[in-house]
C-alpha cells in the first residue's frame, strides 16, 4: 500500500534534496502503478513459445505499420484540433466563446464506440451517404472512402482531442498573448509569431496532452475493432484469445510500453535545458479581437467539430434511446449511475491526489531514480485495458490467496484484498495515473523555484508548503486532472469488469453487457446515462473560469 | 511526528472509506425463501451477458429459492481471473461462450467434472466436454447466407464451396478476429485436414468482394445492398434482421450431412474446480440444461437450444432443419490455435 | 521621429489616455514619467500597436501608423519593445532571443549579429545560458539586445528597472542612457521614478490620469513646473503660502524670496511658494533660524526637516560636516534662484510633499 511509505520525505524535505533522489512515497506508487508492467516483464521468463515467431511473421509487419500509422495521425489531428481550439477559445474573442469553452469537451463523454458507430452506420455501403452517392451515379465506385485506417484516425482523433484542448487551454490561459507580442514588435505576423513563440511556449502542455491522446489510442480496442483496422492492440489480444496464449499477450504489450517509453525520453532529450516558466504575468493581456469574418469562421470551426464529435453521435444515441426506453430503463438504472458517479468520482480524487504528491515529490528531490520511477508508474495507459486489468488482478489475487493461506487458513471465508474497493482503486491508479500526472506535472513547471524557496524562507515546508503554496497554484491544473480522470473513469471497462466486487455494476458495463452481444440501439441509454452523468459536474465546473 | 500521523490516517480513512463502500454496494441476490435455513447461493461467473442469463438466474431463484449471485466480464479476462483466484475463488459455475474458450477453461484446470445422468440424457454428446468438465446450453450455428436475388441455393454445396472461383468477388466474410471464423476454421481443420483448410480459407479470402467486416450484421447488410452475394454469419444475427424486416432479400442455406453437416458451436457452463458450493452449481447447470430451462436460454437469443428435445423459436424454426456436423465442438477449442495461424498465414485479416 | 497628436484610448468608460501629444527627434531619449495608473503602459502599448487609439493620431517619421480609422500591425512598425518582465522567450537561448527578430539573413549572419548585440550589452559570454540561468539584470540586458537588434526606428521601454534593486539601477541607468547614445537609438521609455528620468532622458513628460501634464526637459520639469502635480512629483519640496511682491520676488513667512519667476499676477496675489530642499541653504551667521524637527542622513549631505517659529515646515539640504541634532535651532536663509509659485485657489495652502 502507498500509505506506508509516504512519511519520512513530509518529516525531512531537506534531507533528500540533492540526495540520489529516491522517496519511499514514489517507490510506493511506481510499485503499485507498475504491478502489471512487473507481470509483463515477468512473462519473458516462462520463454517465447511457439507464438512469436508466427506473429512476428505474420501479424507484426502490418500491425506495427500501422500502429504507427494510427499514432502519428492521432497525434497530428489530436495536436491541431486540440490546440488550435485552445489558442481560440484561450486567447481571443468570437461569437459564442464561452459556449464553446465548454462544449469543446463533450465529446471527451461520447464512448468512441458511439461515434464510431455513427461513422460507419454513415459511410459504410449500406448507409444513407453511399446509398444516396449510388442513386445519384450508378455505382459507389468513386465514393471517397477514407478507409479503415481513415476513420480509425478521425473518430479516435476526434474523441481524443479533448485530452490536449483541455490540457493546453491552461497554458494559453495563463500565458496569456505576450509572447505574441514579443513576436510581433520583432516584426513577425501574428501566424508566425504564434507559431514560433506561442507554441513552443506550450510545448510541454502539447506534449502532456498529445502523450495522453496516443497512449489512448495505442491502447484503444473498441474503435479499432470496429472499423477491422489491426493494430498492435488488436495483435495482443489476437494473441491471447485467439491463441490462447495471455503470456506472448504480455510481451507484445512489453513491447509496446517499450516504444513510449522511448518516444517520451526523446521527447525529453530535445527539450534539453530549455524551461517553460512563464514569461512573466500577462497583466496588460486582453483578447486579441478578431474582424468580423475572422471571428464568425472561428465561431463556425468550433460549431463543426462540436457537431461531428457530439451532436451527430449524440443525436443518433438520443434517438436510439428514445426507441428503446420502454425495453431499457427499470429503477436498477438509478443504482447503476450512482455506482458509476461513485467509483469515478472517489476514484478521481484518490487518483488526481497521488498524482500531486508524486510530482511534488519529485519536483523536490528531483533524482534520477525518482524520475524514472515516476515516468515508468505512468506507462501503464498504454497497454490495453483488458492486459493492464489481467496483469495488477493476478499479483493481487496471489497476494491475496498467500495471506489467505496465513490468516485463515483454507476455508476461504475471507478474501482481504480481493474484497471491497481497495482492489479497484488501485487497478484504477496504475490505469490513470498518466492522465492525472500529465497536467500537474506541466502546472508544476510553472511554479517558479524562487517561489517555493520564498515559502521555505518563511518556514513553510512539507505539507504545509503543499497545501499553502502548490495547491492554491495548482487548482487549475488539479481541476483539469481530476475531470479528465472522472470522464475516463465513468467509460472504463476491462478493470471495472475484472475487479468490481458484486453488485457494483456500471452504466460502462451495462452498455458492455449490451454491445457484446451486437445490441447498439439498446446500449444507447445507457451510453447517454455515461454522457449526462459524467458531463454534469464538468460543465458545472468548467463553465465559470474562461 | 504530527505529519506522520496525519497522513497515516488519512489514508487508512480512505481506505476505510472505501471498503465501507464496498460493504453498502449490495448484493444481485434475489431474496431467498421463508426456509428456516437459508440456501447457500450460487456465485457464477459469467461471460454470457446480463440481460441473457438474468431472467434464468430469476427463474431459478423464485422456483427453488436459491439465490445466485454472479459477476459478467470477457470470456478470457474471466478465466484469467478465475485461474488467478485459485482456491480462493468465490466463483463456483463459469458460464461463458464459445467451445473454444470452455475447452481452454478445461484445459488450464479451472473446472472440475460433473457426472450426472440427467445432465448426460439432455446434452447431446458432441456438445459436452468428453471428459464431463463442461456442459453446452446453447446452440449457434454458422452457417451460409445468400442474396435471394441472384443466387440459386443449387448452386451451394458447402464452406469448402464457397473457395470455388465461381464466387470470385461475390464473398463476404467477418474478420479473423472473431472466434466464431476461428472455430469455424478449426473444425475445417479438424474435419479436413490442415492443408485441405488452408486451400479453401485462400480460396475464400481470393474471392472476398470487400474487405472483411467487423461484425455479422454489418454483412447481412452488405448482401442485402447488393454489395456481396454470399457470406457465412451466425443465424441469430439473421434471425434479429429478420424480426425487424421480414421481407429482407436473404436466404439461410444448410449445408448437408454429406458434405460435413452445419458448424455450430455453443455458450455452455461447467463447475469450477474450488467451487465451495459445487453442489449448488450443478444443480443450477442441470436445471439450466431442463427443458423448461432451455427455452429461455436460447429463446431470447435466437440461438438453438442444446437440448433436442427442445423446439427453437418459431421465427427460427422456419429456416427448416439442420444437420449439424457430429463433430465434438471441444475440436474447435483444440485446433483454434492452428486456425488462427492458418488465416494469418493466408492473410485472412 | 515620432509624433502624437492628441492621442486618446478608452476601455470601457474609463479614459486610459485623455488626448497625449508629444515629439521625439530622431536619437533622442525620451521618458514618460508617472505614478503606476496614470497611463504609461497603454501609452507604449498604443505606439507599439498592441492597442487601437480612439482619438488622435500617431506619427513615425511621415508614416502615419494609428489614427482611429486606421493601424499599422505592430509587425510593420519597426518599433521595438522591452516589456516590464521582459518577457524574454524561455523556451530560447539568450543568443536565440536577440536573435529573435531578425530575419532575411543566413543562420551564420543572424548569429553574428545577434552576438554582436550581446557584445554591446556586455553578455557575450553568457550566449548559449537560458533566460532562467541569467540574473534580473542581465535579462533586462538581453531584453534590451533582443529589442535593438533588429535595428528598430525606435525602442520602447516600460519600466525598465521595476524589477531591479536599487543599486543596479542607479548605475545602470547611466549605463543605459550611454549604451542607447552609442547605439544611436532613438528610445521612449516608461518609469515611475523620476531619478531613472533625469539619469537618462533627452525630454521627459509626467503623465497624469491619462494627461501629459509638460514635456520638457529634466531642468525645466523641476525648476519650471506646469503643474502643481508635475512640480511634487518631480522632487521634494514644501509649499508655503506667499504674496506676490515684485515682478520677480514673493513675499513669505522668510522674507522676501527672489529669482527668475513666470507670474503675471497683480501685487499682493496670493501664492503658493515652492521651496525645494536646495533652496534651503545653512548659514550659522543668519538672523533666520528654525528648529531641527527631523534629520536624514544622506552622505554627501543631511535633508533636514525644519520648524518656523510660525509651525511651518521647511526642508533644507545641507552638507553632511554640519551635523545638528534634532532640538537645535539652526540659521537658515533662502537661496532662490528660480521661485517657483502658482496661485492659491482656496483655503489653506499644501504643506511638505516628499
Amino acid at each position: 500500500m502507498p500509505g506506508g511509505g509516504t512519511t519520512r520525505t513530509a518529516v525531512k524535505p531537506r534531507t533528500v534534496r540533492n540526495g540520489y533522489g529516491l522517496s519511499p512515497l514514489v517507490l510506493a506508487v511506481a510499485f503499485v502503478a507498475s504491478l502489471p508492467l512487473l507481470v509483463v516483464i515477468l512473462s519473458f521468463l516462462g520463454g517465447a513459445g511457439d507464438v512469436w515467431p508466427h506473429l512476428a511473421r505474420y501479424v507484426l509487419p502490418q500491425a506495427l505499420s500501422n500502429t504507427l500509422w494510427l499514432a502519428t495521425g492521432v497525434a497530428i489531428g489530436t495536436t491541431l484540433i486540440g490546440v488550435s481550439l485552445a489558442w481560440f477559445v484561450a486567447a481571443c474573442e468570437f461569437p459564442g466563446r464561452r459556449f464553446f469553452s465548454w462544449a469543446m469537451l463533450l465529446p471527451m463523454a461520447m464512448p468512441g464506440y458511439v461515434l464510431g458507430f455513427a461513422f460507419a452506420a454513415l459511410f459504410e455501403y449500406t448507409g444513407p451517404l453511399q446509398g444516396g452517392w449510388r442513386l445519384l451515379f450508378g455505382s459507389s465506385e468513386h465514393f471517397p472512402d477514407i478507409g479503415a485506417r481513415g476513420a480509425a484516425i478521425l473518430t479516435l482523433t476526434l474523441t481524443l482531442y479533448p485530452y490536449v484542448y483541455l490540457i493546453v487551454r491552461e497554458a494559453f490561459a495563463s500565458q496569456g498573448i505576450r509572447g505574441l507580442e514579443v513576436a510581433r514588435s520583432a516584426g513577425f505576423r501574428p501566424l508566425q509569431g504564434f507559431v514560433r513563440v506561442t507554441l513552443p511556449m506550450a510545448r510541454p502542455w502539447i506534449v502532456a496532452g498529445v502523450s495522453l491522446a496516443v497512449m489512448e489510442s495505442l491502447a484503444d480496442f473498441g474503435t479499432v475493432k470496429l472499423f477491422n483496422y489491426q493494430t498492435f492492440t488488436t495483435a495482443i489480444y489476437r494473441a491471447w484469445y485467439g491463441l490462447f496464449s495471455l503470456q506472448s499477450a504480455l510481451q507484445l504489450s512489453l513491447v509496446l510500453v517499450v516504444l513510449v517509453l522511448v518516444a517520451l525520453i526523446l521527447e525529453r532529450r530535445l527539450r534539453g535545458r530549455a524551461r517553460y516558466n512563464d514569461p512573466g504575468t500577462a497583466r496588460h493581456s486582453r483578447r486579441i479581437t478578431l474582424s468580423a469574418g475572422r471571428a464568425w469562421s472561428v465561431s463556425l470551426f468550433c460549431g463543426a467539430i462540436l457537431f461531428v464529435a457530439f451532436g451527430l453521435p449524440a443525436g443518433l444515441i438520443v434517438k436510439w434511446s428514445i426507441e428503446n426506453f420502454a425495453l431499457e430503463f427499470d429503477s436498477g438504472y438509478w443504482r447503476l449511475i450512482t455506482n458509476s458517479l461513485m467509483l469515478a468520482g472517489f476514484a478521481a480524487m484518490f487518483i488526481t491526489g497521488v498524482a500531486m504528491l508524486l510530482g511534488f515529490t519529485v519536483r523536490r528531490s528531483p533524482g534520477i531514480a525518482n524520475r524514472s520511477l515516476a515516468r515508468v508508474a505512468t506507462l501503464g495507459y498504454a497497454i490495453p485495458g483488458a492486459v493492464l486489468a489481467v496483469g495488477f488482478f493476478v499479483p493481487v489475487a496471489w497476494l491475496s490467496r498467500g495471506l489467505n493461506d496465513v490468516i485463515v487458513g483454507n476455508d476461504g471465508t475471507v478474501i482481504a484484498l480481493q474484497s471491497g474497493l481497495t482492489v479497484i482503486f488501485l487497478a484504477y491508479l496504475a490505469r490513470f495515473l498518466a492522465v492525472a500526472h500529465g497536467p500537474v506535472e506541466s502546472a508544476l513547471q510553472r511554479i517558479r523555484p524562487s517561489v517555493e524557496e520564498a515559502a521555505r524562507g518563511m518556514g513553510v515546508s512539507g505539507l504545509r508548503l503543499l497545501g499553502r503554496v502548490h495547491l492554491p497554484i495548482l487548482r487549475p491544473a488539479i481541476l483539469t486532472a481530476t475531470l479528465l480522470v472522472f470522464v475516463d473513469l465513468m467509460k472504463e471497462l476491462p478493470i471495472t469488469l475484472m475487479t468490481r466486487p458484486f453488485g457494483w455494476d456500471t452504466l460502462a458495463v451495462r452498455v458492455f453487457q449490451l454491445t457484446t452481444e451486437g445490441e447498439w440501439e439498446r446500449a444507447a441509454m445507457p451510453a447517454v446515462a455515461i454522457v449526462i452523468a459524467g458531463l454534469l459536474p464538468v460543465i458545472l465546473l468548467t463553465r465559470r473560469r474562461y | 511526528m504530527l505529519l506522520i500521523s496525519a497522513r497515516t490516517m488519512t489514508i487508512s480513512v480512505c481506505l476505510a472509506v472505501l471498503s465501507g463502500l464496498a460493504a453498502c454496494g449490495g448484493e444481485n441476490a434475489a431474496p431467498g425463501a421463508d426456509d428456516a435455513q437459508p440456501p447457500q447461493p450460487v456465485v457464477v461467473y459469467s461471460a454470457r451477458a446480463e440481460q441473457l442469463i438474468k431472467p434464468i438466474f430469476d427463474a431459478y431463484t423464485s422456483e427453488t429459492g436459491v439465490p445466485i449471485q454472479y459477476t459478467t466480464d470477457s470470456e478470457q479476462p474471466l478465466i484469467q481471473k478465475l485461474l488467478a483466484e485459485g482456491q480462493t475463488t468465490p466463483a463456483d459455475l463459469l458460464l461463458t461462450v464459445d467451445a473454444g474458450n470452455l475447452w481452454y477453461a478445461a484445459e488450464q484446470g479451472a473446472l472440475r467434472p460433473v457426472y450426472s445422468e440427467a445432465l448426460e440424457a439432455n446434452i447431446p454428446a458432441h456438445l459436452r466436454d468428453p471428459d464431463n468438465h463442461w456442459f453446452g446450453l446453447s446452440v449457434r450455428a454458422r452457417t451460409i447466407v445468400y442474396d435471394t436475388r441472384s443466387v440459386d441455393p443449387e448452386e451451394l454445396t458447402d464452406y469448402a464451396g464457397l473457395a470455388d472461383e465461381k464466387w470470385r468477388g461475390k464473398l463476404c466474410l467477418r474478420t479473423s478476429e472473431k472466434v466464431y471464423n476461428q472455430s469455424l476454421v478449426a473444425m475445417l481443420i479438424a474435419q479436413l485436414g490442415e492443408q485441405t483448410a488452408e486451400r479453401i480459407v485462400r480460396g475464400w479470402v481470393a474471392n472476398l468482394a470487400t474487405d472483411v467486416f467487423a461484425n455479422d450484421t454489418q454483412l447481412l447488410e452488405a448482401i442485402a445492398a447488393g454489395q456481396c452475394a454470399v457470406g457465412i454469419v451466425n443465424t441469430y444475427y439473421f434471425g434479429r434482421l429478420q424480426k425487424d424486416n421480414p421481407e429482407i432479400p436473404i436466404g439461410v442455406f444448410w449445408p448437408s450431412a454429406e458434405t460435413g453437416g452445419v458448424h455450430v458451436n455453443v455458450s455452455g457452463a461447467g463447475v469450477t474446480r474450488h467451487a465451495d458450493n459445487a453442489e449448488g452449481a450443478q444443480a443450477l447447470l442441470t436445471w439450466m440444461s431442463s427443458p423448461k430451462a432451455q427455452n429461455l436460454f436460447g429463446g431470447e437469443n435466437m440461438e438453438y437450444p442444446a437440448n433436442q428435445a427442445v423446439a427453437p423459436h418459431p421465427l427460427v424454426a422456419a429456416w427448416g432443419p439442420f444437420e449439424a456436423s457430429p463433430m465434438n465442438v471441444a475440436q474447435a477449442g483444440a485446433y483454434q490455435a492452428d486456425a488462427v495461424k492458418l488465416m494469418d498465414r493466408a492473410g485472412y485479416r | 521621429m515620432l509624433t502624437l497628436t492628441d492621442v486618446s484610448f478608452r476601455y470601457g468608460d474609463d479614459v486610459i489616455l485623455d488626448a497625449v501629444s508629444l515629439t521625439l527627434e530622431r536619437g533622442q531619449i525620451g521618458c514618460i514619467l508617472g505614478p503606476s495608473g496614470s497611463g504609461k503602459t497603454t501609452l507604449l502599448r498604443c505606439i507599439a500597436g498592441f492597442e487601437p487609439v480612439c482619438g488622435g493620431e500617431i506619427q513615425a517619421g511621415s508614416n502615419k501608423l494609428s489614427s482611429p480609422q486606421h493601424q499599422v500591425p505592430p509587425e510593420q512598425r519597426r518599433i521595438g519593445m522591452v516589456f516590464q518582465d521582459y518577457a524574454l522567450l524561455p523556451h530560447l537561448s539568450t543568443l536565440k532571443n536577440v536573435g529573435f527578430g531578425l530575419r532575411g539573413m543566413s543562420s551564420a549572419e543572424k548569429r553574428s549579429r545577434a552576438l554582436h548585440f550581446l557584445q554591446k550589452v556586455g553578455l557575450e559570454n553568457l550566449a548559449e545560458r537560458y533566460p532562467h540561468e541569467l540574473s534580473g539584470g542581465q535579462q533586462q540586458r538581453v531584453a534590451i539586445a533582443r529589442a535593438m537588434a533588429p535595428e528598430p526606428d525606435l525602442l520602447l521601454m516600460d519600466e525598465p528597472y521595476s524589477n531591479l534593486d536599487l543599486a543596479l539601477r542607479q548605475s545602470l541607468g547611466q549605463e543605459m542612457r550611454a549604451l542607447l547614445k552609442s547605439l544611436g537609438a532613438t528610445a521612449l521609455i516608461a518609469t515611475h521614478d523620476h531619478h531613472d528620468a533625469f539619469a537618462m532622458a533627452d525630454v521627459t513628460g509626467v503623465l497624469n490620469h491619462g494627461r501629459l501634464l509638460q514635456w520638457d526637459t529634466a531642468y525645466r520639469l523641476y525648476h519650471r513646473p506646469a503643474d502643481r502635480f508635475v512640480a511634487e512629483f518631480v522632487g521634494k519640496g514644501v509649499w508655503l503660502p506667499g504674496r506676490i511682491a515684485t515682478g520677480q520676488s514673493v513675499e513669505i513667512e522668510t522674507g522676501i524670496a527672489s529669482g527668475s519667476m513666470i507670474a503675471d499676477w497683480p501685487v499682493g496675489t496670493p501664492v503658493d511658494v515652492l521651496l525645494r530642499p536646495d533652496d534651503v541653504v545653512h548659514d550659522d551667521d543668519s538672523t533666520l533660524t528654525a528648529e531641527v524637527v527631523n534629520k536624514q542622513f544622506k552622505g554627501s549631505e543631511f535633508l533636514y526637516e525644519l520648524r518656523l517659529p510660525s509651525g511651518a515646515r521647511l526642508l533644507s539640504s545641507v552638507p553632511s560636516h554640519h551635523n545638528h541634532s534634532v532640538g537645535e535651532s539652526i540659521g537658515i536663509r533662502l537661496e532662490t534662484d528660480h521661485v517657483v509659485v502658482f496661485r492659491r485657489e482656496s483655503g489653506e495652502s499644501r504643506g511638505k510633499f516628499p
